[in-house]
């Protein structure tokens, strides 16, 4: 593959309800300080890739509503309506096509101005799931149920994520919930579907993500702080839910596998030295750790246990807070790109991992985890 | 740029989109045969004998056409469940559906794949994975996925 890099990053504050900005400003806002970032100007981006669902911003064609504000006018653009991670990676293909010497990703949405109960429940088939009611809290109980229930996984288990990553959002401007809390809050947090109570759910939230991606020679024209990518996967489940067993990411697997490959990595645990996963709930921190490879299948529990995945571990896993403690849909795997980055290039302040050289990146797209997107960088 | 503090507003607004959702024949055949017969079935794929509830047109893992329909049994195997304690609008009747209440994912003896629907919800201290379930259906039936009320636990002693 032909080297790429991500040359800049933008990112919004994300917060419960941001009334002060329109989808819009938040588009504008990420795309600016990427270029700032970046230290180039919208006259170096050749072409220009949206991430956005019409159900969430509750208008037909999205993205076309955001074209002057992605600095889009008079260049090409295109959409993605998935995870930020599957947009970036379209942005990656746009580049390596040679048509584009840069891209510029940019995903935005607004959690606060829809309802999440009836977008999440209008993802399921509209004569079965969708009909009783089904949405992305009840779905991801089951998917939480079958998987504790299968390896023994404890609730309380489930809640030291969500203590882990609390306490890493304190170090993290960008964060919506930061705060010290523990496993006794989490448990006794109120129930919302059994066996998912509210602190370990991620929040509603509102913001924006930009990333641009370069190939080589502009690159090190414009830049001195590359973040290289050395891989990437990705693979997809079955749509219906009843025909995939929950406990077993198999696609996250498959996408891991590929990723790895690519980046010749062959024990993920002991060489990557950062990893920003999407734990939309706090059991899926433990479940995509298993997928991703970190440990054995069932042993997430015990990861978590074991400290190895806090800042100062042997393998950090959201030190930014992951989604837990911001949680805007698409953006949120394009901010653990983002994330990632910092990481990289030493610029994460007190959320510093030290001596972080590689660092995995992963989002999902779909109910419990259809899909899955894994980026291994390198700085 | 702002020498003054204007208020931040928001205006509200609802959008009202009707469909009229296509069953498809795999879909319409489910439907009908819960409403006339009381009984559900499935689809098998010919090449990896895998059987599919609900059935549909399409086994994803072979790619292949699947045109076996087989019956399974309203009997099955709780594999996972949840209770609900959020109320949420039910799209279907614009009402709120009182809380708390279960849904389950249930392996219907016949059946490869999960099916999933509400369950009953008197006494879930009851529930467990492993439990057998057993479709309650509604007196009157509309030709719908809800005209299966709920599933229900099987105590010792219920009839086959």
């Amino acid at each position: 593959m032909e080297r790429v890099a991500i040359i800049g990053i933008g990112q919004t504050k994300y917060e419960r309800e941001k009334k002060g900005e329109t989808v819009s400003d938040l588009v504008f806002e990420a795309a600016t300080k990427a270029l700032d970032d970046a230290k180039i100007g919208i006259e170096d981006i050749d072409n220009v890739v949206t991430v956005s669902n019409d159900f969430w911003d509750g208008r037909t064609i999205s993205s076309m509503a955001v074209t002057d504000a992605c600095g889009s006018y008079g260049k090409n653009v295109s959409t993605v309506e998935d995870d930020g991670t599957f947009g970036a990676f379209y942005g990656l293909m746009r580049v390596l096509s040679g048509s584009f010497r840069s891209t510029l990703v940019v995903a935005h949405c607004k959690g606060s101005e829809g309802s999440n109960h009836l977008i999440t429940n209008a993802i399921f088939n509209p004569i079965y799931e969708r009909a009783i009611g089904l949405d992305s809290i009840s779905s991801s109980a089951l998917q939480a149920r079958r998987y504790m229930e299968k390896y023994g996984i404890t609730e309380e288990q489930c809640a030291l994520v969500s203590v882990k990553n609390h306490k890493n959002a304190k170090d993290n401007p960008f964060s919506q919930i930061a705060t010290d809390i523990s496993v006794e809050d989490v448990m006794n947090s109120k129930m919302l579907s059994d066996p998912i109570k509210l602190l370990d759910s991620s929040p509603i939230s509102d913001g924006a993500c930009a990333i641009i991606l370069a190939e080589e020679r502009m690159t090190k024209k414009v830049t001195t702080r590359p973040v290289w990518v050395k891989g990437i996967g990705h693979s997809t489940d079955a749509y219906n839910l009843g025909d995939r067993d929950l406990a077993e990411p198999d696609a996250l697997t498959r996408a891991a596998k590929k990723a790895y490959e690519m980046a010749g990595i062959q024990d993920p645990f002991r060489e990557i030295d950062v990893a920003e996963i999407y734990d939309a709930f706090s059991y899926q921190e433990l479940l995509w750790s298993e997928g991703l490879g970190f440990c054995e299948r069932g042993m997430g529990g015990r990861l978590i246990e074991s400290g190895k995945t806090t800042k100062k571990g042997m393998l950090p896993i959201n030190p930014s807070g992951g989604v837990l403690s911001a949680h805007p849909v698409l953006v949120a795997g394009l901010a653990r790109i983002a994330e990632i980055s910092i990481q990289l290039r030493g610029e994460g302040s007190g959320r510093q991992v030290d001596g972080a050289k590689i660092g995995l990146a992963h989002g999902i797209n779909g109910a419990c985890g259809q899909a899955h997107c894994v980026w291994i960088l390198e700085n | 740029m702002f020498r003054k503090n204007y208020p931040l507003l928001t205006i509200s607004s609802e959008i009202e989109l009707p469909y009229n959702y296509s069953l498809g024949k795999y879909g319409g055949r489910l439907v009908t045969e819960l409403k006339q017969n009381g009984r559900i079935v499935g689809i098998k794929c010919p090449k990896c004998d895998h059987v599919y509830v609900p059935p549909r047109r399409v086994c994803g893992r072979c790619f292949i056409e699947m045109d076996e329909f087989v019956e399974v049994s309203n009997r099955g195997i709780l594999q996972s469940f949840t209770v609900v304690y959020f109320s949420f609008l039910d799209p279907e009747t614009g009402k709120k559906r009182p809380v708390p209440y279960g849904y389950g994912r249930i392996k219907l003896d016949g059946a490869d794949s999960e099916f999933l629907h509400f369950l009953e919800e008197s006494d879930f201290k009851k529930l467990k994975i492993g439990v057998t379930v057993e479709a309650v259906y509604n007196e009157n039936r509309v030709g719908s996925f809800k005209d299966i009320k709920y599933f229900k636990k099987v105590e010792d002693g219920d009839p086959s």
